[in-house]
């Protein structure tokens, strides 16, 4: 069998990336994708608690996180096109009118 | 019966109020007011000199005014002889006054003003006589400088105006902190502010020292001449005489009300007032002795040079009043009190006379551009003269019996009055010689005048010169009430002020049994003095006009001094005033005021800006610093949970 840790360590590590992606990232779909890295790393783990603890609640809230995932880049998705229209660009670098 | 004392100052008040609030509209019928309620003053005033002749005395509290703790005052009244005396001076002299001021101010934009002024003025003044406790004597005392402070800068955007009145109530104060103290330490001795209560207790104190700086003085000395600053301030003595020649920047009604009749006397009134703790000092009564003379001989000297004729009555003022501190200071209070009486009378004319000449010559003040004025206005002429000679003591005039009373007193008195005689009687010389250089500059000779106001010389008209006529009156016939026994007289007026004083101090009644032929010898002196006087004016003058240039230009050092009153002025400008600005503007200002207090304010702002720029500049406007904000707060949290706590 494979070790409950390993399948932790890997939703970890997804989790790391997903985050250091959001954080790191100048183009902001890549930051989107992180963010779907991020929700994904949490299925993962769910799921592996899911067989290890015999129930199926876990797999059932993956359902749950998998359509909210959806939902909110379908939004996200939206407020991309609204800021390309505005600014004409999807670099955050170039996205600062809240400066002081 | 207390009614009756109370309306005598609230009826002035509420002219004050009247004339304050709708004198705008009353314009030139803004007099009527507050003459109907000073005539109405005066006559209560008569009423209750014929009640205290009668013997009734007394009077009550109308007011609690303060209750707190052990300290109690009240507003109350004081009615006994000394009292009815000055009633009947204030009220006679500002009706006079107020009558006068419907002429001489006639026209002026400010003639509601001045009425109001004037009225509230007599209210204080009938307050402060009629206190009965040292806190209402104070605040009414206050209140007269301040409506001198009003009446003296009235012509307000004249600068030597408004610089003159600023420099009366400076000097005031000056004087007035040590009388504050004088009273503070009578409460802190007596427990009461009282007059009556005080003075009953006064024999339960005698010999009680005061320890100051080390070393100890007397309790009553101490607060004798803490009193006596409060005086030497309010009546222009040596040395916080500066304000009262400036005060002459003020109309000529005021400086007859306040700078001769009234105000200057109530630092007099204060000493009589207060005469038992004074009689508990010879120490503090050798002062008022010395400062008394010493001033009375050092203002004659300076009258003798001036040309403007306002200042050399100013001086008379400063140098009589020394004359009644002598007067109380050897502990005839009962002279002081007199002649503060008729010195009120006269010098009043003199003022008003004098108001009349210049109204005469269209404004001017200088007596160099004046001469032959005794045909064009004969009234002001013949009352002036009258008053004049009633100043120098010549019988059977007003003047005479009073200043002649104190020259006794002086002369009989052992120590340092006996020595200051020999001032006063050189002061008498002087006055009678200034006096009759006033007429004799004046209203003798060739006129001197020229331009127009030559060809407008006019008399003045009636409600000037009604006044003149009845202070002329008086100043002739009111020495009567104290003719001496020396001169065969019965002294009323000694008899009279008994009840205050005392029927008579050491030697009065020694006097009826020895014989009155040194006073009699005396009273000859003096006349002698001022028939002197005059006569040296006459030569000098008239006879020989020429002389007092020469003399002028040969004695040149002599003279300046005099001229520039012992520059007085300019020492207390070296040594108080300017140093003060100094310090003012160049430390208290530029350092304390805008470094420090300034620096303090702006600085808290300037430290919140500081701040709060550096603060700001968290708000990058870019995403990834806001996100990585988050991400960072969430680990510190999550492993302060779990490491930690």
């Amino acid at each position: 069998m494979v070790p409950l840790s390993w399948y932790i360590a890997l939703s970890a590590a997804v989790f790391c990336i997903g985050v250091v992606g959001v954080l790191s990232r100048k183009n902001i779909i890549i930051i989107f994708l992180s963010i779907e890295l991020i929700l994904n790393s949490v299925n993962i783990s769910l799921c592996a608690y899911s067989h290890f603890l015999d129930s199926l609640r876990g797999q059932v809230f993956v359902f749950f996180i998998m359509a909210v995932a959806a939902a909110e880049a379908a939004i996200g998705l939206a407020i991309i096109i609204a800021l390309y229209r505005n600014k004409e660009t999807i670099s955050t670098a170039e996205i600062n009118l809240l400066k002081w | 019966m207390m009614f009756k004392y109370a309306l005598i100052p609230f009826l002035p008040l509420s002219a004050f109020v009247i004339n304050g609030l709708f004198g705008r509209w009353m314009k030139e019928q803004a007099h009527w007011v507050p003459i109907a309620a000073v005539l109405t003053s005066f006559v209560l005033s008569v009423i209750t000199l014929f009640e205290v002749m009668g013997g009734q005395v007394g009077g009550g509290q109308i007011y609690s005014w303060i209750v707190s703790g052990g300290f109690d005052v009240h507003i109350g009244f004081k009615v006994d002889q000394l009292t009815a005396v000055m009633l009947i001076v204030v009220t006679t002299v500002s009706s006079l006054v107020h009558i006068y001021s419907v002429g001489y101010m006639h026209g002026d934009k400010g003639y509601p003003r001045f009425f109001a002024y004037l009225a509230l003025f007599t209210f204080s003044m009938l307050m402060l006589v009629m206190a009965d406790n040292f806190l209402q004597l104070y605040v009414f005392w206050e209140a007269v400088g301040l409506c001198s402070y009003f009446l003296i800068g009235f012509w307000y955007e004249k600068k030597s105006a408004s610089d003159a009145a600023k420099k009366a109530f400076v000097v005031n104060r000056v004087g007035d902190f040590g009388f504050g103290l004088g009273i503070m330490l009578v409460f802190v001795t007596f427990g009461t502010l009282n007059y009556d209560t005080v003075f009953a207790a006064i024999g339960g104190h005698a010999g009680e020292t005061v320890n100051i700086l080390g070393t100890q003085i007397g309790l009553f000395t101490v607060i004798a001449l803490l009193l006596f600053t409060g005086a030497m301030g309010k009546s222009a003595q040596l040395p916080l005489h500066v304000w009262l020649p400036d005060a002459m920047e003020g109309p000529t009604p005021v400086s007859a009300l306040i700078h001769a009749a009234t105000m200057v006397t109530a630092g007099v009134f204060m000493v009589a007032r207060c005469h038992p703790i004074f009689n508990q000092s010879q120490a503090a009564l050798d002062v008022v002795t010395w400062v008394g003379g010493i001033t009375a001989l050092f203002a004659a000297t300076i009258a003798l040079t001036q040309y403007d004729i306002k200042r050399v009555v100013a001086y008379s003022t400063i140098s009589q009043l020394g004359y009644m501190f002598v007067g109380c200071g050897v502990g005839a209070y009962t002279a002081g009190v007199f002649h503060l009486m008729t010195h009120a009378f006269f010098k009043g004319l003199l003022f008003l006379g004098a108001g009349s000449v210049i109204h005469a010559m269209s404004g001017e003040q200088d007596m160099r551009m004046m001469g032959g004025l005794k045909k064009k206005i004969p009234w002001t002429y013949w009352t002036f003269l009258l008053a004049s000679i009633s100043i120098s003591g010549i019988p059977p005039f007003a003047g005479f019996f009073s200043k002649d009373e104190i020259l006794w007193k002086a002369f009989e008195s052992h120590g340092a009055g006996h020595t200051v005689y020999y001032l006063l009687a050189i002061a008498a010389f002087l006055t009678a010689f200034y006096s009759f250089r006033v007429i004799f500059m004046t209203f003798w000779g060739e006129s001197r005048a020229e331009g127009e106001a030559a060809h407008h010389v006019h008399e003045s008209p009636k409600v000037m010169l009604g006044p003149l006529v009845i202070l002329a009156a008086l100043a002739v016939i009111a020495g009567f009430a104290g003719v001496p026994e020396a001169a065969y007289g019965s002294n009323w007026f000694h008899g009279f002020m008994a009840n205050v004083f005392g029927g008579g101090h050491e030697g009065a009644m020694a006097e009826a049994v020895a014989g009155h032929g040194l006073e009699q010898t005396m009273m000859l002196v003096s006349v002698a003095i001022g028939g002197s006087g005059i006569a040296l004016a006459y030569y000098m003058y008239m006879m020989n006009p020429e002389l007092p240039g020469k003399l002028a230009k040969q004695y040149w050092t002599l003279h300046d001094l005099l001229y520039k009153k012992y520059y007085i002025d300019e020492l207390y400008d070296a040594v108080f005033i300017n140093p003060i600005k100094a310090a003012s503007t160049g430390f208290f200002w530029k350092v304390v005021d805008v470094g420090i207090i300034d620096g303090i304010v702006n600085g808290a702002g300037s430290l919140v800006v500081w701040t709060s720029g550096g603060l700001r500049k968290i708000q990058t406007g870019y995403y990834h610093h806001y996100a990585f904000g988050m991400a960072l707060g969430v680990f510190v949290i999550v492993g302060l949970f779990l490491f930690i706590l």
